[in-house]
């Protein structure tokens, strides 16, 4: 074989495998999600196994569910994955989704500092603890960010039949974390999902006060973006990732997740 | 609990991957910004310092006025561009290293007008008789201009550089800091600390503060040199 040929079958080569490489690497969806899921670790943990099956690459947006359903609507995402059902069976209604399928629930707590000021330790449902912050007028540190948790936490001061406001009720505008930061410097008590509380390092004072009450209950919902809307959506891995995960080998990755040694996200696709 | 310190250098020492990556995309990104911006911003400047025209001053006020536009607001603006729904959405680049590099020159530019237009403005007023009686037109002489004024202009360019390099709310909204794509180390920073990791967020802060640091100081060694050899 001649110097000429040899170089360009191994340009040839080198060719084929670049040409090669993107087929499986070009492959990428995003995904508008919640901080919640981010901040909480359960991406990393799950998101490395979908590739390594598919091949599909997820780039994650973390967001409060507000903006991240305002991220699909605009078309900026190919799948929304948030906790806000009735937001998103408004997305789904709107046009902007195909349809919601359920993934997994965590929980609320209530936090709050650890000497109880509002006597959180007797209440006897979560409205109830929500009506002794109001009534104790105790520091409350709310997202205010129109975040699931913020949908959550305003049912709670409905189902009290308390309007928030005053002095103690400290919106803070930002994600949980942030909301978490503040409450721990005040101190205040936050209403926050249980995953991001579990992996959550800087608590200072605060604890739980209040958890339990099945009105708790923190459902997260999956919904391809519609591409009759918006047609550069990838359909078809988008929806590849959400079978993915209502499948047995995404719940199971779901249900393996761990803090501490606690489950964070508990499966519940049909 | 490790300090900050401590846990800068483990980071550091152990080379660790996902921090090489980001501080491989900050510098990709600032260092991208701070080149368009020069490319674009010195030419205009010095056309700016040498123009006569209608509405001059105006011009001159808004480049100096847009120094203080908010990251928060020139990242909202490129976000608003970007997006699907935007003018420029058919070219998706919405969550890309690419819409970072655009909202941060947004930023920049403004100051390297703005210092451009000044530096060469004092430079013609002292120099213009002696460079038209060497036969230099107004626009021949904007070379000579800005080569006079590289020590004034690398100043301008590294406020510019501290300025990208900083900032967070832009990349934050047109770049969605994605794990591994569009980290940076200012969002890497807030996400750490609405984690709670004060500890990291503090640890990333320092090895972003030496990063701009060691930059600064090559920086002030090349001017130094320059003036020394070239002066």
């Amino acid at each position: 074989m001649t110097h000429t040929s040899r170089f360009l079958l191994s340009a040839a080569s080198g060719l084929a495998l670049i040409a090669a490489l993107p087929a499986s690497a070009e492959e990428v969806i995003t995904v508008a999600s919640t901080t919640s899921t981010e901040n909480s670790g359960l991406f990393g943990h799950i998101l490395p196994l979908f590739q390594s099956e598919t091949g599909i690459e997820v780039r994650v947006i973390a967001q409060g569910t507000g903006q991240a359903l305002e991220t699909g609507r605009r078309g900026d995402a190919d799948v929304v994955f948030v906790h806000a059902r009735a937001q998103e069976e408004a997305f789904v209604a709107e046009g902007y989704g195909v349809q919601r399928f359920d993934v997994m629930y965590n929980d609320f707590v209530i936090v709050g500092p650890s000497d109880d000021p509002a006597g959180l330790a007797n209440a006897a449902d979560a409205p109830a603890a929500m009506a002794a912050i109001a009534g104790a007028q105790a520091p409350f540190a709310s997202r205010g960010d129109d975040s699931g948790t913020h949908s959550a936490e305003k049912r709670l001061w409905a189902a009290a039949g308390v309007e928030p406001g005053g002095a103690w009720y400290l919106s803070t505008g930002s994600g949980m974390g942030a909301t978490l930061n503040t409450a721990a410097q005040v101190p205040a008590y936050a209403l926050t999902d249980r995953g991001t509380w579990l992996s959550f390092q800087n608590r200072g004072p605060l604890t739980i006060s209040f958890e339990g009450d099945p009105v708790l209950f923190n459902p997260y919902g999956i919904i391809l973006v519609n591409p009759e809307r918006h047609p550069h959506v990838k359909a078809e891995a988008g929806q590849a990732f959400i079978d993915w995960i209502v499948s047995e080998a995404g719940q199971n990755a779901i249900a393996s997740y761990q803090v501490g040694g606690e489950q964070l996200f508990f499966p519940n696709a049909q | 609990m490790d300090g900050p310190f401590a846990t800068a250098i483990t980071l550091i020492a152990t080379a660790d991957s996902a921090l090489v990556q980001i501080i491989g995309l900050s510098l990709r990104v600032t260092l991208s910004a701070v080149v368009i911006a020069c490319a674009v911003g010195l030419p205009l400047g010095a056309a700016l310092a040498l123009a006569r025209f209608r509405g001059r001053g105006a011009v001159i006020v808004l480049f100096n006025a847009l120094m203080g536009l908010p990251p928060v607001v020139a990242g909202l603006l490129v976000y608003l561009l970007l997006s699907r729904s935007g003018p420029l959405g058919s070219l998706a680049l919405l969550f890309t290293p690419t819409a970072m590099i655009i909202a941060q020159t947004v930023l920049i530019l403004p100051i390297v007008v703005s210092l451009t237009r000044s530096v060469v403005e004092d430079l013609w007023g002292e120099y213009r008789e002696q460079l038209t009686s060497l036969g230099a037109s107004r626009w021949r002489a904007v070379p000579t201009l800005l080569w006079d004024g590289r020590v004034s202009l690398l100043t301008g360019v590294l406020a510019g550089f501290g300025r990208a390099s900083a900032e967070v709310g832009a990349v934050l909204i047109v770049g969605g800091n994605i794990a591994g794509h569009t980290r940076t180390m200012t969002t890497a920073i807030t996400l750490e600390t609405s984690r709670g990791n004060l500890g990291l967020a503090v640890a990333l802060g320092l090895i972003l503060m030496a990063l701009t640091l060691s930059l600064n100081a090559v920086a002030w060694g090349a001017g130094q040199w320059a003036k020394g050899r070239l002066g």
